[in-house]
């Protein structure tokens, strides 16, 4: 962690009373810590985005094209013309404040224009004055904005300053998508080359080899190899895990997070684990090597190419239903987006478990089944032979990753496997989870190093929840479904909350799972040690 | 593109300070870079680490599995952490003359 990163103290010292300032005013300050670094040129250039160049936001010259007025104000039409949502959520607002203190970068920072309401407020202006009668003819009078250089400054600082959680969505009694609204401003800032690294570099590594990390088909085949052969340590079953595999029932889609960072690398041992077990004919793709999609964070038309590969793959391989990981806005994508941009999935089949026979209607459009749905069936039907003193160390919490929670539903099944595999678990206050759940303060592609002042700010409403389990019950693990709660939860509870590890739900059943062979395991996914306590009569090891 | 300049030898490098070419990697640039991520000596430990990255990247083009990183050098991960205090896909990877990893990481 930045050695000037500023003490915990100090950022709870927040103060909510709104400065004595016109927040028509755009000027913003772009302060160490609370912003991400500009994309490199050849990020750009490889994605024939427009205006590659060197630049930084803390520069006063952004070198804009000479007409970047023009090209987002026809950026502004086109899209009010093509999304009428992005219409409806520019006119009906009507500042009821209903979201005002939902938002997890308010809550952390008092800044006003944090709130959800004024965010959508910043393109709101410009839309009222450019697009409506009474802004034209009264400008600010009526909150109308002139667009000037200042007022796009503004922008990429707070646009880049919302995860796209939607957890203020929630709470708006017109169902105003604030999220919406900030994918079109990036799209819009993306028009005249404004945007952030952490999110374009992703997304050109992805055009190129198919994942975030530019792992190319030898190095996704060394890392798989190599949990295979770790797995064999740790359970004496030495396991297949097929790469390309055409003519296979099922293609498994992960986020490539899951195969590079730890403690992300737990959960794939737990995935290998469990497919073995149950005989699954699965394979991976070596290009289709992404279930991550940070097109969501740059526009419309990069969702849609990023996500191409998943169906292509799917066909070329010949499968009859993919499967996914434990990923977070992936799911945002695949469930609202993927069907209609790519698809129709008409090659493929209504996913049914070969298992279990349960058949995924809800998933008749997509023909993609999330992990824990398919794995909680597998439970439910009594399938697996688990035991949850396996995980006696932990005392768990869950995490609801925002995408999984609010975009697609999956509330239950990451609970009820929770309670499968463990036996010691709390929830945190009802509204910080389920549809209410508290962002990592890192998500969109947020989850970078300059930016963890305000990573740390916004994180907080879910590390102060977090905190409650862990003094109320001596909670030590917070258990999550997202690759970027994986890589950015641990950094945050380590600041706000020491003592709370962080795991995906795939490393607990793989903890707890019962292989058949194999010898008598003495260690968890992680070569610890079990710690099991001698078990309550109730709670007699389920062997199901 | 900003340079830097460390012991007397002109790097340039990214805003995050990573080398923008990490072809022209040599043992110096660990050398040089090593007091920016607070490494105070480069020992054996270090080396070991350091040539691990540098040769898994000339084959695969990326930075190993932080796991298999752990297992190939013997080292636990706060072992790294104790050598590399901004950790392996920061601190030892800048040394090693590697891009920074990006994504869900």
């Amino acid at each position: 962690m930045a050695d000037q990163t500023p003490s915990p103290e100090t950022l709870t010292q927040v103060e909510y009373r709104p400065r004595a300032k016109n927040w028509l005013d755009p000027h913003v300050e772009f302060r160490r810590g609370t912003f991400c670094y500009s994309a490199l040129p050849k990020s750009l250039k490889a994605l024939d985005l427009p205006n590659p160049r060197e630049w930084q936001p803390f520069h006063r010259d952004w070198k804009l094209p000479p007409d970047w007025k023009a090209i987002i104000l026809e950026g502004m039409k086109d899209r009010l013309d093509r999304f009428r949502s992005f219409r409806l959520f520019m006119d009906i607002c009507v500042r009821c404040g209903a979201c005002a203190d939902k938002c997890h970068f308010y809550l952390g920072s008092g800044d006003p224009k944090n709130m959800p309401v004024v965010r959508a407020e910043l393109i709101r202006s410009v839309y009222r004055r450019y697009f409506t009668t009474a802004g034209r003819l009264f400008g600010e009078a009526v909150g109308a904005r002139e667009l000037t250089e200042d007022v796009l400054k503004e922008w990429f600082y707070y646009f880049y300053q919302c995860t796209e959680c939607r957890r203020c969505s929630v709470f708006c009694p017109y169902g105003i998508d604030t999220a919406e609204v900030t994918m079109i401003g990036r799209e819009l800032l993306n028009l005249v080359g404004c945007n952030i690294n952490w999110v374009l570099e992703p997304v050109a590594n992805c055009f190129r080899t198919g994942n975030h990390l530019g792992v190319q088909p030898h190095g996704f085949k060394d890392s798989i190899d190599f949990a295979v052969d770790e797995l064999e340590e740790i359970t004496g079953v030495r396991i297949e895990a097929p790469i390309n595999k055409k003519g296979a029932e099922i293609l498994f889609v992960v986020p490539s997070a899951d195969y590079f960072a730890s403690p992300h690398y737990y959960t794939l041992l737990g995935y290998l684990l469990l497919f073995h077990e149950i005989g699954l004919d699965y394979t991976f793709s070596a290009f289709a090597s992404e279930g991550g999609n940070f097109g969501l964070f740059t526009s419309h038309e990069m969702i849609k190419r990023l996500n191409a590969k998943i169906y292509a793959e799917a066909k070329r391989l010949g499968v009859k239903w993919i499967l996914g990981g434990e990923c977070g806005h992936m799911w945002r994508v695949l469930h609202q987006y993927m069907d209609t941009m790519n698809g129709p999935a008409d090659f493929l089949e209504v996913p049914v478990s070969p298992v279990t026979g349960t058949r995924f209607d809800n998933t008749a459009s997509t023909r993609m089944v999330h992990i824990c749905e398919f794995t909680a069936d597998l439970v439910r039907h009594n399938r697996l032979r688990l035991d949850p003193t396996r995980n006696d160390k932990w005392r768990v919490t869950f995490h609801d990753s925002c995408n999984p929670a609010r975009a697609m539903g999956l509330l239950e099944e990451p609970r009820y496997l929770i309670r499968a595999t463990c036996r010691h678990f709390h929830e945190m206050p009802e509204n910080t989870i389920r549809e209410q759940t508290f962002c990592c303060g890192s998500g969109s592609g947020l989850g970078t190093d300059e930016n963890l002042e305000m990573r740390l700010r916004g994180g907080f409403p879910r590390a102060n929840a977090v905190r409650y389990v862990h003094e109320r019950h001596g909670v030590n693990l917070l258990a999550c479904i997202c690759a970027i709660d994986k890589a950015t939860l641990p950094p945050l509870l380590e600041y706000w909350v020491p003592g709370v590890e962080v795991a995906g739900i795939h490393e607990l059943v793989g903890n707890a799972l019962i292989v058949k062979g194999g010898r008598e395991r003495t260690t968890d996914l992680r070569g610890d040690p079990f710690e099991r306590e001698a078990p309550a009569a109730e709670e007699e090891p389920v062997h199901a | 593109m900003p340079t830097i300049e460390l012991n007397g030898h002109n790097y340039t490098v990214d805003e995050d300070g990573f080398l923008e070419n990490p072809e022209i990697w040599n043992e110096r640039v660990a050398l040089d870079f090593a007091s920016t991520e607070g490494v105070a000596e480069l020992t054996e430990a270090h080396w070991k680490v350091i040539n691990y990255l540098r040769n898994y990247y000339l084959q695969y083009g990326i930075a190993p599995m932080i796991r298999k990183l752990c297992k190939e050098t013997g080292f636990k991960l706060n072992e790294i952490y104790a050598l590399f205090p901004s950790g392996p896909a920061k601190g030892a990877c800048k040394l090693a003359g590697l891009p920074k990893p990006t994504g869900c990481v």
